[in-house]
């Protein structure tokens, strides 16, 4: 592989990838005042069609993406994205039709809304889902932006939001968007909520406790009834991230557990496309409480047709345009109805041994700070490689570039130092986890005999190791001519 | 690692230097260590006031972003502007050029419950 030039350095003056028919109407020159019209052209690449087209399939393929290989970023899920949901998505009473069409010819969108509220609904233990959010964060938004509408409908001035010390950056930020204080509680010698701080945390003014569960360590919180309780037990409420939904599906369920609002990332859990692939979705689900105060429109039956209901007395209003990521969701509910509860089942089945699988066959050269079964995902740290050779979590990252594989999620949770977060899923086969753990065993070997080969790396890739301190102290965000 | 003797230290590894009823805050020479390279770092205002253990400031390395939590009560009286434009100050620097903010202390007792030099490093031999 090399690299791909500026598309800018292959620009010829006077090339050209395009030709417009001849002007065939009168010129009109003043159309735009003279003192708005730019001085100079602007710079853009002068490039033939086939230019373009080798530039960018070239750069395509750099890329690292699941379809190209394994990609164990901790907390994203980065499942392989089954080609059948494109081929539905794809179908022509989907791709033609258009939100602003009457319901009356929007029946089959619309009971497929409908339908997948309610799988949601079933998987989550939830009453009632909204489909709306475009993605994790903004299911956060919605869903805290709910629980703040629910308490000051009843009068209650509530300011603080409590979060784990273990908890996704997106939970302190949307607390803090909605208005809340964040207090920080810190995690027991287990990974779980500390009890004892918790209790002490809660009072009056907590609106609601944030929770990941399983957590960014991968571990199921073993006291999650008594702390769902005792939140409940102040007038706060209780929130899933639902980030982690791969480790319970189809096993336990947030509803179940005390539990009053989720989010489920549709682009995790549920197969749709990931980043730059493909926008995501964050439905937000609630108990029948706080139903009152869903975003418009709910999708209902009346018995004979499917109808948009505005009639939701205390909403929180829309949170996107139209109904949401709707491709989306028809990719995740192609993905339910071909698994069926028992797929969704093996889903959670194999993902959970996928990932002690490897964590058994790391834990005697990486440390392994929470010694326990890890649900979906887990984390290990590269503590012992820097204490004896100052190899580095980001030294091991570097090296499995060199192996063809996406790193794992690092520096995170902060509450592991030098964390390695590692995540399977259940779509890699037992050949890509043993090759995984051999490259893992390799580098930990290498990191012992030759630190600086892991410190320099990496070495195969089309540019070696990056400047990254450099890149962020002084970013150079545009091409300049010269 | 150098944690100089005339400073007090916190759990959260930032240092306090006191000089009559003003406090001059950093983080330690283990704090930046950790970090990594020092990109940003976000400062209060001249004229905010923090209880001690606030968070009052975000630093930002090629790895992480942390909160930077306040080791006496008080109010801002000057910040270090020039890690606006030299965060590896930070780095190179943690004593001196790389201090955060000067505080005038509103409770000069809350220093007894800061560690020395010597207290601070077996705590962070501890922690490792």
């Amino acid at each position: 592989m090399k690299l791909v030039p500026l598309i800018f350095e292959m620009s010829r003056e006077g090339r050209c990838g395009y030709s417009l028919p001849a002007l065939d109407v009168p010129k009109v020159d003043d159309a735009i005042p003279a003192d708005m019209v730019r001085g100079s052209e602007p710079n853009l690449p002068e490039v033939s069609e086939v230019d373009v087209i080798r530039h960018f399939t070239n750069l395509s393929h750099l890329n690292h993406g699941v379809d190209t290989g394994f990609y164990p970023l901790g907390s994203c899920t980065m499942k392989y994205n089954p080609k059948l949901n494109e081929d539905v998505a794809k179908l022509a009473g989907f791709t033609e039709s258009h939100p602003y069409q009457p319901e009356s010819v929007s029946q089959g969108n619309l009971r497929l809304i409908y339908d997948m509220e309610k799988f949601l609904a079933e998987v989550s233990g939830m009453d009632r889902v909204t489909l709306q959010p475009a993605a994790g964060a903004h299911g956060e938004f919605t869903g805290i932006s709910i629980i703040r509408a629910y308490h000051e409908h009843r009068g209650n001035k509530k300011t603080k939001v409590i979060i784990p010390d273990s908890a996704h950056g997106t939970n302190p930020a949307t607390a803090t968007m909605c208005g809340y204080r964040v207090v920080k509680v810190e995690s027991d010698e287990r990974g779980g909520i500390d009890l004892d701080k918790l209790q002490d945390a809660l009072d009056d003014e907590v609106a609601a406790l944030m929770l990941t569960n399983p957590n960014t360590l991968g571990l199921f919180d073993e006291n999650i009834d008594k702390i769902t309780e005792l939140v409940h037990s102040v007038g706060a409420l209780c929130y899933y991230d639902g980030a982690n939904l791969n480790g319970t599906l189809g096993k336990a369920r947030p509803g179940d557990m005390g539990f009053d609002v989720v989010h489920i990332n549709l682009h995790k859990t549920f197969s749709t496309p990931h980043g730059g692939g493909g926008p995501g979705a964050g439905p937000v689900g609630v108990k029948k409480e706080l139903i009152d105060f869903l975003p418009v429109p709910l999708v209902d039956y009346d018995g004979e047709k499917y109808y948009f209901n505005y009639n939701v007395p205390h909403t929180i209003g829309k949170v996107r345009s139209f109904y949401g990521n709707f491709d989306v969701v028809v990719k995740a509910y192609a993905y339910i109805l071909f698994n069926g509860p028992d797929g969704l089942r093996s889903v959670c089945e194999n993902a959970v041994l996928n990932a002690n699988y490897i964590m058994e066959n790391l834990k005697d050269l990486y440390y392994l700070p929470y010694d326990r079964y890890c649900k979906h995902e887990f984390v290990v740290s590269s503590k012992w490689q820097k204490q004896k050779n100052s190899v580095r979590t980001t030294d091991v990252a570097k090296r499995l570039l060199d192996f063809g594989i996406h790193p794992p999620t690092v520096y995170f949770p902060l509450i592991v130092e030098e964390a390695l977060m590692i995540e399977p899923t259940e779509t890699e086969s037992k050949e890509t986890l043993d090759t995984f753990i051999s490259v893992m065993r390799q580098i930990a070997k290498e990191a012992a005999e030759d630190p600086d080969f892991v410190k320099s790396a990496p070495h195969d890739t089309p540019v070696g190791r990056l400047d990254e301190t450099r890149a962020a102290r002084h970013p150079v965000l545009r091409y300049k001519k010269d | 690692m150098n944690f100089p003797d005339d400073l007090l230290y916190s759990e959260d590894h930032e240092w306090l230097r006191v000089e009559g009823n003003r406090g001059i805050i950093g983080i330690t020479d283990y704090a930046q260590e950790e970090l990594g390279d020092v990109v940003f770092v976000e400062l209060p205002s001249v004229g905010e006031e923090f209880k001690a253990g606030d968070n009052f400031g975000v630093v930002e390395s090629v790895k992480s972003v942390s909160d930077m939590y306040i080791p006496v009560s008080g109010r801002v009286v000057e910040i270090n502007e020039d890690l606006d434009g030299a965060p590896e100050l930070v780095n190179e620097d943690p004593y001196g050029k790389g201090w955060m903010i000067v505080v005038e202390m509103t409770d000069p007792e809350e220093t007894s419950d800061l560690m020395s030099a010597s207290e601070y490093e077996a705590f962070v031999k501890e922690s490792e």
